[in-house]
């Protein structure tokens, strides 16, 4: 009953802010107000990621309100895997197809990011930059909003949220969850199969990976480089060390592997397994929430710190609907979309704007969220550790999959 | 009669080549370029070999073209044996009658959608378990012990005999449906043979030509599978298909070259599986003539009977509760083990997932419905032509229809993406709907060449010779005699067209979306209430065709007692 008079208060919130805000996006900004009237009628499809319900309802919120005030549709295609639409992007440049595009706006980061923008797939640089809600973007403390797994976005991709490794356990039955990669070693070997990290190439799996890495590897600098190949061995000697002692007290003896995060927030709450994690700080809060986990789940961090990037949304160069991509992308950065997304009852995702910065009746709106149960405060989330270089991810996933992938 | 009776097949066959032929050697072309180095997009334009060099170099690239072959050729002769000795056990029997009405709404199940209820049922943390946890097994916790996924495929190989097994039977189930089918039963057991043993020596020989290209399919279906195997197949390392499927996504671009490759041979392992089936098939008749002629009456007529009905029942049971579990989680809310039943419930959510599925709903229906008619529509007008022209040449055109089901798909969907872009069509209505019909038209021409060859001659031979025309022969004797076949045809292509997932996701290019695309995507997440929703909707589509197609007969045929006493 709680939840729905509190969904009906934020209906109504919904419906009587927006007579302020659009009034205040349009500022004096006569190249913006082009944008805004190219936009007008534009149908924007939206690529994006489709595995999460409460995610995919976030989406056609921000839809609606778009297309209540600035007349754009925009409408979310839900993929199984970002990769399809660089492949998607690719069929069409290679058939020469440079205009009317099918993908107006991808959801996106890290490698496809990468592949994309060298292979001349996105559009023009400095558009993120020229978004009138630009200007609240937490670029000094958040430097992953333009570093994009090290690779500069040059404006290419609007930053739409943050992301951070935290592990997930259940207080019911664990007690103290370790703090140190030994540590989490040493349990999973006092509690043969009850642990598991998903399989590289899955993102996820690949993630735990570059956090043995990044904690482990003996030059951390060349981590932010390309690799080179001739260290390669020697840099993740300790990683494959690790590994090794710890793949005979996976779950299943390390025979099959969760296919990705929601898996094994699955295996968490059959009990399969002791220890989860997932890339939303709030994520376990968020499946509290939803009944997906008993409400006894609680979120613990590394000594150290975790990795930590942030997630993008990027245009295709051969976009049919560039000017609304931009504005569908402005609104996903504005204070009021932004504190709605880190809502655990909504979504939970962590915001990029610099909330210190924002005028006050915007701040109130990220001071007023409950973060959950279940959600560590940015000070015991600890410090972000830096995505290594992308060209590290297909190595490591050929490195693991030559190792362990083909017996 | 003024058109030249030569003149009448030359458009459905030509309009047939074209559909089928077309898109699958155009994809065919779209995928050898790259497999040899030719991608001009990425700057590759010349020919290399590289790409399968980089193919050969893949970590258990051996392992996975066995599991493809092996795991393929299991399941469908499995699939095949099990069908095979329920049909010589128990046709004609009420049992048989009785399963029947189990088996057929089965085949509507889409592949993914059993394989993730059946991975519910038999999991370690799955329904089973828990039916006996923990007062019976003292598990408190699931045990850890490696069901799905398992590295030699076998979970895998029995989700695909769960969903073969429908198909064939369907298959074997039309083939027995010959008049003079009964009196070779009535003929061994006038002999004192019993009822195993004149299947196999008899009523087999007879019905095995009729039933050997969906088996063929079947092999190529199996050796090929997507979406079974990313769910219960083994991943250390995976079977091909899904590695190729996952290297065709891969952000690091040059992957492209190397999964065209890789789908070339996918075709070379499916084709293997065939040519080994085929082997085996030559084998088995040789054996098998000298002992047709021992004149042994009964083999081992109790145990071949009771087994096979042990297996198909285990089978149906199998799916009927996945399905039902399926039911279960779409409306659960929290369901953690060693609950049997969801600890909490969560309507509204269904409810909201089903409003925001109309329009997903109205577009499957749309391409269902359109795809369904205009292959059956061909279909017709292709046999009709041909018997008119009693031409000789069916045999080609029976491989070229089925071109289609012998290929994979991964093998020519990359390069038809490619023709359709190049053509400026894809991402709309019509383009999707030609490339379901690619897959639509083999499955309709299977299904309605049979009954249409069995339908006794002398009534258009009669209506001819007091005059009726072509057309009207047609119109008002074929179609009406055929009606319940034909509204059968109709089912089974929109159930293939609701099943089609790949060549949606390419051709429609994301603009179009269906109950099947979705659930895919939502399956990507985990979240197992929405997957088995969508599923169930997906499932849904097609079983209201198939009742229909069960239930018009009786209403139209109302008034005519012999038209409704037929089969």
């Amino acid at each position: 009953m709680k939840r729905k008079l509190a969904a009906a208060l934020g209906l109504l919130g919904a419906l009587m802010t927006p007579v302020a805000s659009p009034a205040q996006e349009t500022v004096n900004d006569p190249a913006w107000q082009a944008v805004l009237d190219d936009a007008k009628g534009e149908t924007v499809y939206f690529h994006a990621w489709g595995g999460e319900p409460r995610i995919n309802a976030y989406i056609s919120w921000a839809a609606r309100e778009v297309a209540k005030n600035f007349d754009i549709r925009v409408l979310q295609v839900k993929v199984s895997d970002t990769g399809s639409v660089v492949s998607q992007v690719l069929a069409e440049k290679s058939v020469g197809k440079n205009s009317g595009g099918a993908v107006d706006l991808v959801w996106i980061n890290g490698e496809n990011f990468a592949a994309m923008k060298e292979q001349g797939l996105l559009a023009a640089p400095g558009w993120a930059q020229s978004l009138p809600n630009w200007r609240y973007v937490d670029v000094e403390n958040k430097p992953t909003v333009v570093e994009d797994f090290t690779v500069p976005t040059d404006g290419q991709e609007s930053p739409w949220g943050m992301a951070k490794l935290v592990f997930i356990y259940d207080s019911a039955r664990l007690d103290t969850p370790p703090a140190t990669l030994d540590g989490l070693l040493s349990y999973a070997k006092a509690h043969p199969g009850r642990f598991a990290y998903p399989q590289p190439p899955n993102f996820f799996g690949t993630t735990f990976l570059k956090q043995v890495l990044v904690s482990t590897a003996p030059d951390k600098a060349a981590l932010t480089k390309p690799v080179d190949e001739a260290r390669f061995a020697e840099m993740t000697a300790p990683l494959f060390a690790y590994l090794d002692d710890l793949h005979g007290a996976l779950w299943r003896q390390g025979r099959a592997f969760p296919k990705d995060a929601a898996h094994m927030r699955q295996l968490l709450a059959d009990g399969e397994l002791d220890i989860a994690f997932s890339f939303n700080p709030s994520g376990a809060s968020s499946a509290i929430a939803n009944g997906e986990l008993p409400p006894s789940v609680r979120t613990f961090v590394l000594d150290g710190g975790t990795i930590g990037n942030t997630h993008f949304v990027a245009i295709p160069f051969n976009s049919s609907s560039q000017a609304g991509a931009k504005v569908f992308a402005n609104f996903l950065l504005s204070p009021t979309a932004q504190a709605r997304k880190q809502d655990p009852d909504i979504w939970g995702d962590p915001t990029v704007l610099n909330v210190a910065g924002l005028p006050e009746t915007e701040k109130v709106l990220f001071d007023t969220l409950d973060l959950g149960p279940a959600t560590l405060t940015s000070d015991q989330l600890g410090p972000v550790l830096p995505e290594p270089h992308p060209s590290w991810v297909s190595a490591l996933e050929e490195a693991w999959t030559a190792r362990y992938g083909a017996e | 009669m003024l058109t030249s009776p030569k003149a009448g097949p030359a458009i459905p066959v030509i309009l047939v080549s074209v559909l089928l032929a077309g898109p699958v050697l155009a994809g065919l072309l779209g995928t050898v370029l790259p497999a040899f180095g030719y991608l001009p997009a990425l700057g590759h334009s010349g020919l290399s070999l590289a790409p399968l060099q980089q193919l050969f170099q893949q970590p258990g690239l051996v392992t996975s073209l066995w599991l493809s072959f092996a795991t393929g050729l299991a399941a469908s002769v499995l699939s095949l044996m099990i069908v095979l000795l329920f049909v010589a056990g128990w046709s004609g029997t009420r049992t048989f009658r009785h399963l029947t009405r189990f088996l057929s709404p089965l085949l509507s199940v889409p592949h993914a959608a059993a394989a993730i209820g059946l991975a519910f049922l038999i999991a370690p943390s799955g329904f089973l378990v828990r039916l006996v946890s923990p007062w019976a097994s003292g598990w408190t916790r699931p045990p850890d012990v490696l069901i799905l996924n398992d590295p030699f495929g076998i979970a895998m190989t029995m989700g695909l005999v769960a969903k073969e097994v429908p198909f064939l039977f369907l298959m074997t189930l039309a083939a027995l449906n010959r008049p003079q089918i009964q009196e070779y039963f009535k003929a061994g057991a006038s002999l004192g043979y019993g009822r195993v043993a004149t299947f196999f020596t008899i009523v087999l020989p007879q019905i095995y030509p009729l039933i050997r290209l969906p088996v063929l399919a079947v092999v190529a279906y199996a050796t090929s599978v997507v979406d079974v195997a990313a769910i219960l197949g083994p991943t250390t390392p995976a079977p091909l298909a899904p590695r190729l499927v996952s290297w065709m996504n891969d952000p690091d671009l040059t992957y492209r070259l190397m999964a065209s490759a890789g789908a070339l041979l996918q075709l070379a392992v499916s084709a293997a599986a065939l040519g080994t089936y085929l082997a085996g098939e030559r084998l088995v008749a040789t054996v098998s003539k000298r002992r047709l002629v021992t004149g042994h009456r009964h083999l081992q007529e109790r145990t071949a009977r009771y087994g096979g009905l042990l297996v198909m029942v285990t089978i149906i049971a199998a799916m009927v509760l996945s399905l039902v579990l399926l039911g279960l989680w779409s409306a659960a809310r929290s369901w953690w083990f060693p609950a049997v039943l969801p600890q909490a419930w969560n309507v509204m959510r269904l409810a909201d997932t089903l409003g925001m599925s109309l329009g997903l709903l109205g577009t499957t229906v749309g391409l269902a419905c359109a795809s369904a008619f205009i292959a059956t529509a061909l279909t017709l007008w292709l046999l009709e032509a041909r018997d008119h022209r009693k031409s000789s040449s069916s045999r080609r055109l029976k491989t070229l229809v089925f071109l289609p089901l012998l290929l994979p798909q991964i093998s020519f969907l990359f390069g038809l993406q490619l023709l359709f872009l190049s053509a400026d069509f894809s991402g709309t209505f019509v383009a999707v709907l030609l490339a379901h019909l690619v897959f639509v038209l083999p499955y309709a021409f299977l299904a309605l060449s049979d009954p249409w060859d069995r339908l006794d001659p002398r009534y258009a031979k009669a209506a001819a010779a007091i005059g009726a025309s072509r057309a009207r022969i047609f119109w008002q004797i074929r179609l009406p005699l055929l009606l319940r076949p034909v509204l059968v045809v109709l089912a089974v292509s929109a159930a293939v067209s609701v099943g089609q997932y790949l060549p949606t996701l390419m051709i429609g290019a994301g603009r179009i979306a269906t109950v099947t695309t979705e659930s895919v995507a939502l399956a990507s997440g985990g979240s197992r209430q929405a997957a088995a929703l969508l599923a169930l909707l997906q499932l849904g589509i097609p079983l209201v065709g198939f009742v229909l197609a069960a239930l018009l007969p009786a209403l139209l045929h109302r008034n005519r007692a012999a038209m409704r006493l037929e089969r």
